[in-house]
């Protein structure tokens, strides 16, 4: 007799330094269906997932597979259980052709040597594919399919492993309508073969056509399971938001005075269209939206990393022209990157170093760098921030992402910009430096800048901001005032909803 | 202002780590010279640790220790260069066509124009890299072939000779001569000096945080409002300049411009920058420590020479050395992951 369930996952824990990732969460797969996990940016989804896959061993709980028990699953074993993942950002070998890369590291060979047999390989990933209805060369290079092809490829490849649940982590967050149609197809083909799918989506109607049961997580808790058919959106969305503000927010009351920028109707050929929005002096703005939406890319063109196609930029009523950072910093912005590793950090250099990197002009002289300036600054930023470093000699690298990130942020004050612009400011960043960050983005706040904060984390965007712009597909989906932005409208507004009043 | 406690009055307990770290590749050198020093006895006399030896290691190593310099410049941004023994000739080559005696030019006009072509050539290096956002292997091999060609074109292939006297003394001509047994040769006076400029301008100033900047993280150095592509421009440049400082003393210290001359000489500088712990992963470097790395190079071959042991083995050993210090480096920072 069939088990009911393909998977369980009960009572898993998972504890970070400082984050308790997971805590008590149960998710049960049964055979031949779809199970959609829902949640925010850090409800645990991916956690998860990294669990189920091995990547994490959690520090609880049991995970029951295919009538077999773990305490953990093996990294390296996965495959041979019969769990495979499609990952959002798919990393296929782009010279190879599809059938090596469904074969690669198990080719079918002609003998001892190693000679591969590539008839055999041709004609197994056509068989395949004809199982499958997959309408796709074998002996095409990867780096000709597009993206829903490559997803097909890979949907094709964990079915060659006999792949009995399948995780697909987004998959049409980078495929046009066509595609999504045809990849829902697919998903019916597989469920109808037998196969379980755990399918990972930010998107509310993609629930509801493709999936039988879904899963809710919230902030690394299990709130429920429940048949798609039993609920409807609005309860979805509430199961996800449906939690009280329970961080504290410093947030302060600033005089908010004249608008300092604005950009109106800035657009960037398949990054952005027709953005329009202002920041007024002693304001913080904040930008939400999903990942992918946009945010990111709008405000890193504003300071002239990517610059706008078309539209204006206007800083106290002038209409300026920023090409490069350099000439954002000369009117008087910073930009805390989102990626403080891939953008912000010089990682081999000091503390010091890291610290007046936008700002070394003023320290130039005739008879080279002032150094004592230099050491002055750095040593004040050091003090006001409470960075903890041995001296600020250390190379950044030894210091904590925090740290690291009160350095960068340091940065930008040592230029004593008049709009800062904050990119995710407490991404991966322990409890107390956050409220820190927070504390210190009211005090500029105070003193009169003007500041845009982009940031994934709802309890963050409605603490902190004065205005909320949200951010959907590329535009601009909306604006709240602090007293309309609830977690529900900011949510409705991200994944492409109109506010219900 | 109120300072409160500095964060550099941390007490320090001597970190032994940290230390070797810094002078490790000193250490390297000194060992290696007192074993030198007590192999090389004979009579009772130290050969190695003569004045006159000393002073040879020195005027040997100057030519690829001058190139070495920019060559760090370029690695520590995360560049390579390949063209400077290329230069070298090429540059040689023109230097010497205006010293030669016939024209009796004054010494300036070979030296200027030497300067001159050497920055241009390394600013295209440079230019070729960030405005077309060609790898800089690529920019400088072309540069490589092509002023190879150049230097064999307008020579036709031979030696350019007969070269002015003051041209000559660049190369050949000593300073502080005390009898027959003191002197200091004028290339080992340019090369240091020259290293002491290279090192202040890296550790001193805007130009050398920016070179540490792109190195450590181009982009970000892009969003601090580095203007990455001039500054680019402007190392490659700097290292051009370098190279034809190189070119000028070895042409006049070998009385001709030869279109052959510096052959392999970028991988010798190459080796220097990275035996004295620049990172080709760019961002980490210093010209001490390429100072250091060019007397390696050049004790040992020097040591080995007076040993006896044939030139093959220096070759061996020397790529040996190579590896080993790259080895350690890697292994360094792995341990700290």
């Amino acid at each position: 007799m069939a088990e009911e369930f393909l998977l369980e996952m009960e009572h898993i824990r998972k504890q970070f330094p400082g984050v308790l990732a997971l805590d008590d969460v149960h998710l049960k797969v049964r055979p031949g269906t779809v199970h959609a996990l829902m949640g925010e940016n850090g409800a645990g989804k991916s956690t998860l997932m990294k669990v189920l896959l091995g990547i994490y061993a959690p520090d609880d709980g049991v995970i029951r597979f295919d009538g077999v028990e773990h305490l953990q699953m093996d990294i390296h074993s996965s495959l041979t259980h019969g769990i495979s993942m499609i990952h959002q950002e798919l990393s296929p070998i782009l010279h190879m052709t599809v059938g090596e890369n469904i074969f690669l590291g198990r080719e079918p060979l002609l003998n001892k040597i190693g000679w591969v047999d590539h008839k055999k390989l041709y004609q197994q990933t056509q068989d395949l594919f004809d199982d499958l209805g997959i309408d796709i060369n074998p002996m095409t290079k990867m780096v000709n399919l597009s993206i829903a092809n490559m997803q097909m490829v890979e949907i094709a490849t964990s079915i060659s492993y006999n792949s009995k649940l399948i995780i697909m982590d987004e998959p049409t967050s980078a495929i046009t309508e066509k595609e999504v149609a045809h990849l829902f197809h697919m998903i019916n083909t597989l469920r109808d073969k037998g196969v379980s799918i755990i399918y990972i989506t930010h998107k509310m109607d993609e629930v509801f056509e493709i999936s039988d049961e879904v899963t809710v997580l919230r902030d690394g808790q299990f709130v429920g399971t429940e048949l798609a058919s039993d609920i409807d959106k609005n309860k979805l969305i509430s199961m996800m938001v449906g939690r009280e503000l329970t961080n504290f927010f410093p947030k302060e009351d600033a005089e908010i005075t004249d608008v300092k920028l604005e950009v109106r109707n800035i657009s960037l050929e398949g990054k952005y269209r027709n953005v329009s929005f202002f920041v007024k002096k002693g304001e913080i703005l904040g930008i939400a939206g999903l990942m992918g939406s946009g945010r990111t890319e709008v405000i890193e063109s504003i300071f002239g990393v990517d610059p706008p196609e078309s539209g204006e930029i206007l800083i106290d009523g002038e209409p300026v022209e920023i090409t490069r950072p350099m000439d954002a910093i000369s009117h008087g912005m910073g930009l805390l990157t989102e990626d403080r590793k891939m953008t912000g950090l010089f990682l081999p250099l000091s503390v010091t170093d890291n610290m007046v990197a936008s700002n070394i002009d003023k320290y130039v002289s005739a008879k080279g760098l002032n150094n004592k300036l230099i050491d002055a600054d750095c040593e004040r930023q050091r003090v006001a921030l409470s960075v903890k470093t041995p001296s600020l000699d250390q190379i950044i690298l030894n210091l904590s992402g925090g740290n690291q990130q009160k350095v960068l942020i340091a940065r930008w004050l040592l230029t004593e910009p008049d709009i800062l612009i904050l990119d995710e400011p407490t991404r991966g960043i322990d409890v107390g430096a956050k409220s820190e960050i927070h504390k210190l983005m009211t005090k500029l706040a105070q003193s009169g800048k003007a500041i845009i904060m982009v940031s994934s984390e709802m309890p963050e965007i409605l603490g902190m901001s004065d205005r909320v712009v949200v951010m959907h597909e590329g535009e601009k989906a909306g604006e709240l005032s602090r007293e309309d932005a609830t977690q529900e409208r900011v949510l409705q507004l991200a994944s492409g909803e109109k506010i219900t009043q | 202002m109120s300072t409160v406690s500095t964060a550099n009055a941390v007490s320090k307990s001597f970190d032994f780590k940290a230390f070797m770290k810094r002078w490790g590749i000193l250490l390297v050198l000194v060992g290696m010279s007192v074993l030198l020093s007590f192999l090389t006895i004979s009579n009772g006399v130290s050969i190695f640790l003569k004045f006159r030896n000393i002073v040879n290691i020195l005027r040997q190593s100057s030519v690829i220790g001058i190139i070495a310099l920019g060559v760090t410049y370029i690695i520590i941004t995360g560049g390579i260069d390949l063209s400077s023994g290329s230069l070298v000739a090429m540059i040689g080559c023109i230097s010497a066509i205006l010293a030669r005696e016939i024209y009796g030019l004054p010494v300036i006009v070979p030296v200027a124009g030497a300067l001159v072509l050497g920055f241009l050539a390394g600013s295209i290096n440079g230019a070729l890299h960030a405005k077309f956002k060609i790898p800089p292997f690529i920019a400088t091999l072309g540069m490589m072939v092509s002023a190879r060609g150049v230097g064999f074109l307008i020579t036709n292939g031979r030696p350019i000779d007969n070269l002015t006297l003051s041209y000559q003394y660049l190369g050949q001509g000593s300073i502080l001569e005390f009898g027959k047994n003191f002197f200091i040769p004028i290339p080992v006076i340019i090369f240091l000096g020259m290293a002491l400029i290279s090192h202040f301008l890296l550790s001193q100033t805007r130009f050398g945080k920016y070179t540490y900047a792109i190195g450590g993280n181009e982009q970000a150095a892009y969003i601090c409002g580095v203007n990455v592509d001039r500054h680019k421009i402007l190392v490659y440049g700097w290292a051009g300049f370098l190279t034809s400082i190189a070119a000028v003393v070895l042409t006049s210290r070998v009385s001709a411009g030869q279109p052959s001359a510096g052959l392999m000489y970028e991988l010798d500088a190459i080796a220097s920058a990275v035996i004295g712990g620049t990172s080709l992963q760019g961002g980490i470097g210093t010209i001490g420590g390429t100072v250091v790395g060019t007397l390696i190079i050049a004790v040992m071959n020097n040591g080995l020479q007076l040993l006896g042991v044939s030139s093959y083995w220096q070759q061996i050993l020397k790529g040996v050395i190579i590896v080993t210090a790259v080895v350690l480096d890697t292994m360094k920072n792995r341990g700290k992951k």
